[in-house]
């Protein structure tokens, strides 16, 4: 039934695919507290798709049922056209999903290189003693893996900072070097939690044009949390919006922006 | 004079001497270029290939014989390539500056009615795309990097490979054609052409030809010893003559190996790998450079800082004797050489300059604090004084007689002569042929006999025979006193200072002189951070009192050793003000070689100007400025002037 689902275009001229994930009736409790409260939305091959929100609204719970970090007590999680069982966080990986976080979660220690090797983790098949004597096929996948790293990297020009260890960049680097551990371990779906939070305009500039150009050169499906509406407007072909867990809209750009629900989520409405 | 009418053994033209590279030396490394992070080599004979592919691919697009082909990106391996090949189809490159903005290519490229682009990247690509509609004679375009153009109409642009490819499928027509072609090039054909910045007015297109460039590549070849094993890091603009020279007609001829970086924020890693032989850098890398190492050294632990001081104390005294090969006492050099162990060797290193055995600077006259420190580590640094119309070459320092202040004796082959007003004219093989489409300018800097004026004022020393530049000839002008004023004289020994980036002067037919300032931000950022004085912005640095206290003496300093020389003492700086942002070639008040112009700085301050002469202690101004992808906006500031002290000659009135 989901595989029916036609694709579309959207207005700049993309062709975008058949659904790759759906998300049926989720409803997501903590305790006594629901985070999301039976939501159901679909994501597209080759669309980048944006959930915003207010504060609170639920959007990075909702991120992580759909990494499968986070188990809904109920609805049902599709990921191309199958039902998606408990899975553990490398399982997803294989899948192909990759994910940034909010607070970014890079090992500081280590370098920029060492960092974006890291996504390539579930690509290595060679064993621990093999890796340690580093010889015939173990060194053969590190060669290969490098190269795809390198790739990265250049895609991402962060050529400069291979060999610096993250500890010493500055904030919005490091969200690079998060996004290129990401796109190493070449995902089919990316998730993006707050990819400009607490950027500068040239900044935020930048990381839209590298999701464009992910998203238009390897054709990764792109699900992403933004509170930047400007960015979000300009970016996305279509979105969700949430509002205290549930669900307040869902269309293109321009749709979204006059649903007198979101108009209200964001600005407030008065109760006299 | 030797108006050769052949070149050796039938070189003569770079495509000959490709293939002679390739038959003679045809493994060995021509290019190299840092990509995923290794090193990737093009031999002589894969370049020969891709050259000749190139070539074909360009016949098979339709490339007629007298054809421009503008070039435009960073140095990359493809690019001179290409160069090569576009002369091969008896077509004429013409390299663009990469950060020129859409209008300045778009006047060049109508000018000389490029039928051809090969762009870099997506930014190149954008630009000429932009301007297209204005470029009559635009067909096609070639790109290198693909990256974000999957969508563009694909109509008029091809990928670099994809003309490779169809240009290796060729048949025998277009094979022969190539042949014919490269075999009707002669020594007087037209090897490239380049656009001068043009501190003044239009960029003017300077017509090179293949026995310019060719002659001129043999004699400096052979000046320093430059051999196949040379290594020369491709890093400045590949439309100045000087990337031109050194990379292509140099390297071409001697067959050393051009090293492209990975990209521009990569330099100082990729020259640490490369360590070249040859290096060439304007005074702007090295002060940088200078400022950098002076900036962690005040960061650095209390021995490290003893040591260098010491060991540096030792290396200005005898250094430069040593590497000149004078006489030095025993004690000396073994200090020296401890010296070499602990600090300069591993400086050099750091710097990338352990194996430089030929290094020049040109362009701009260079710090004497700056020369004497390269040189005293045992940096065989020289100085070289040329202009594109010259193929660069008009005079070079000989090893051995190094000096600071001068530019060396002529190259030979070229000759020098000063004019009654004091210009240095020169004629040599590398002598341009014409300026392109423009026969008054042609014949007002070219005379019959092939002498050329530089524009520039100079003397030559008379025990030395080496010559000194004071300034642009039509710079030097007279204050209302009539003594003499040399605005550049005093803006270089302003600029040497590491705290200064810039400085403008101004005084011609005034009763004093005034000045514009801007203040280095790294160095004076540094400074600001070891004194907490916490700033947000250039602009706020820039009017920091302390900054301005900082700046004034500097200025004094300045001012008494103008006050030494005679002839120039009516060049001292009166009052001054430290700009709120600094001049940027974008905003048209530096040339694309970072030259100021001093006029249209005159004219776009001019409320400045007028108060620094009203005796006003303070000033409203507002300036438009253009960013980096051409938008505009305007910066307000309120501006503190300053006054600074002169010293008083008995000819000069009691102030």
């Amino acid at each position: 039934m989901l595989s029916t689902t036609e694709g579309y275009m959207t207005p700049d001229g993309r062709q975008i695919g058949g659904v790759v994930m759906e998300m049926k009736n989720i409803t997501l409790k903590f305790g006594g507290v629901t985070a999301i409260e039976d939501i159901s939305f679909d994501i597209h091959e080759g669309e980048i798709r944006a959930i915003i929100g207010p504060n609170g609204a639920g959007k990075s719970s909702m991120l992580n049922v759909i990494s499968g970090f986070y188990v809904p007590q109920q609805g049902e999680v599709f990921f191309r056209g199958t039902k998606r069982a408990q899975l553990k966080p490398f399982e997803v990986a294989r899948q192909g999903i990759a994910r940034t976080f909010q607070n970014i979660a890079l090992f500081e220690g280590m370098s920029v290189l060492d960092n974006v090797m890291t996504g390539r983790l579930t690509h290595m098949k060679a064993g621990i003693i093999s890796q340690s004597l580093w010889r015939g096929p173990a060194e053969r996948e590190e060669t290969e893996n490098r190269e795809i790293c390198e790739r990265v990297i250049d895609f991402l020009e962060i050529q400069s900072i291979r060999k610096t260890p993250v500890s010493r960049l500055p904030y919005g680097l490091k969200k690079r070097v998060e996004l290129a551990r990401a796109l190493a371990s070449e995902p089919k779906l990316l998730l993006l939690d707050e990819p400009m939070a607490g950027m500068n305009v040239e900044e935020k500039e930048d990381m839209s044009r590298f999701i464009l150009d992910v998203n238009d050169e390897f054709g990764t499906t792109i699900a992403l949390i933004e509170h930047d509406m400007g960015v979000v407007m300009d970016l996305s072909d279509r979105v969700v919006v949430m509002d205290y867990g549930k669900k307040i809209g869902d269309g293109t750009p321009s749709e979204v922006r006059n649903n007198q629900a979101v108009i209200d989520a964001y600005l407030g409405v008065s109760h006299d | 004079m030797a108006q050769s009418n052949k070149g050796t053994n039938n070189l003569v033209s770079l495509p000959a001497l490709l293939r002679r590279n390739a038959n003679t030396f045809g493994s060995s490394a021509a290019f190299r270029e840092k990509e995923f992070g290794i090193w990737q080599t093009w031999s002589w004979a894969k370049a020969l290939d891709e050259a000749e592919n190139f070539a074909l691919g360009l016949i098979e697009l339709g490339i007629q014989p007298g054809d421009f082909v503008a070039v435009l990106g960073r140095n990359r391996p493809d690019l001179y390539i290409s160069m090569i090949a576009i002369q091969m189809t008896g077509a004429t490159p013409v390299p663009q500056y990469q950060d020129s903005v859409a209008d300045e290519m778009e006047y060049v490229l109508a000018h000389c009615g490029a039928k051809f682009v090969v762009a870099g990247d997506q930014e190149q690509v954008d630009k000429i795309l932009e301007i297209q509609s204005k470029l009559p004679d635009f067909e096609q375009m070639i790109y290198l990097d693909g990256r974000g153009l999957r969508k563009y109409d694909h109509s008029k642009l091809h990928s670099f490979l994809s003309v490779m490819e169809s240009g290796k499928n060729s048949g025998q027509n277009s094979r022969s054609i190539l042949k014919d072609r490269e075999g009707a090039l002669t020594y007087d054909s037209t090897c490239v052409m380049l656009y001068t910045s043009g501190t003044t007015g239009r960029p003017k297109g300077v017509v090179l030809s293949n026995a310019n460039i060719i002659e001129t590549a043999k004699t400096t070849c052979e000046f320093d010893n430059l051999t196949q094993s040379d290594e020369i890091l491709a890093y400045l603009p590949m439309a100045w003559i000087g990337d031109f020279i050194f990379s292509v007609g140099q390297a071409m001829w001697s067959g050393f190996c051009v090293n492209c970086p990975e990209s521009a924020d990569t330099l100082s890693t990729d020259l640490r790998e490369i360590g070249p032989t040859y290096y060439f850098a304007p005074p702007r890398v090295f002060e940088m450079q200078l400022t950098n190492v002076m900036i962690r050294m005040e960061d650095s632990g209390r021995f490290k800082k003893w040591l260098f001081d010491y060991f540096m104390e030792h290396a200005r005294q005898v250094g430069a004797n040593i590497l000149d090969g004078k006489s030095v006492g025993l004690g000396s050099r073994i200090k020296y050489f401890l010296g070499e162990l602990a600090v300069y060797g591993p400086l050099k290193n750091t710097l990338g300059l352990s194996k430089v055995r030929v290094g020049y600077t040109a362009g701009e006259a260079i710090g004497p604090e700056i020369f004497d420190f390269y040189r005293s580590l045992g940096i065989n640094l020289k100085q070289l004084y040329g202009q594109t119309e010259a193929s660069v070459y008009i005079t070079q320092q000989p090893d051995g007689e190094v000096r600071g202040d001068t530019v060396g004796v002529p190259t030979p082959g070229v000759e020098v002569r000063i004019g009654d007003n004091g210009e240095v004219y020169y004629r040599s093989p590398g002598t341009f042929v014409e300026y392109y489409k423009n026969p008054e300018s042609t014949a007002d800097t070219k005379d019959p006999e092939g002498w050329v004026a530089t524009g520039d004022a100079g003397f030559f020393e008379e025990d030395t025979g080496h010559l000194r530049i004071i300034d642009r000839a039509k710079d030097v002008a007279k204050m209302s006193d009539g003594s003499m004023f040399a605005p550049k004289y005093v803006e270089n020994k302003l600029k040497f200072y590491p705290n200064i980036l810039e400085a403008v002067v101004f005084g011609a037919g005034k009763e004093r002189c005034v000045a514009f300032v801007n203040i280095d931000l790294s160095a004076v950022g540094n400074w600001a951070e070891r004194n907490n004085i916490a700033y947000s912005s250039y602009q706020e640095l820039a009017g920091n009192t302390k900054v301005l206290e900082m700046v004034k003496e500097h200025i004094e300093e300045v001012n008494i050793s103008i006050s030494e020389d005679k002839m120039l003492a009516g060049c001292q700086v009166h009052r001054f003000i430290v700009l709120h942002k600094e001049l940027d070639a974008d905003d048209g008040e530096l040339t694309r070689t970072r030259k100021v112009r001093r006029k249209i700085i005159g004219e776009k301050f001019k409320d400045l100007v007028t108060a620094l002469y009203d005796g006003s202690g303070s000033v409203y101004t507002e300036t438009e400025v253009t960013y980096e992808d051409g938008r505009k906006g305007k910066i307000s500031a309120n501006l503190d002037i300053v006054d600074a002290q002169v010293i008083n000659q008995a000819n000069i009135a009691a102030e």
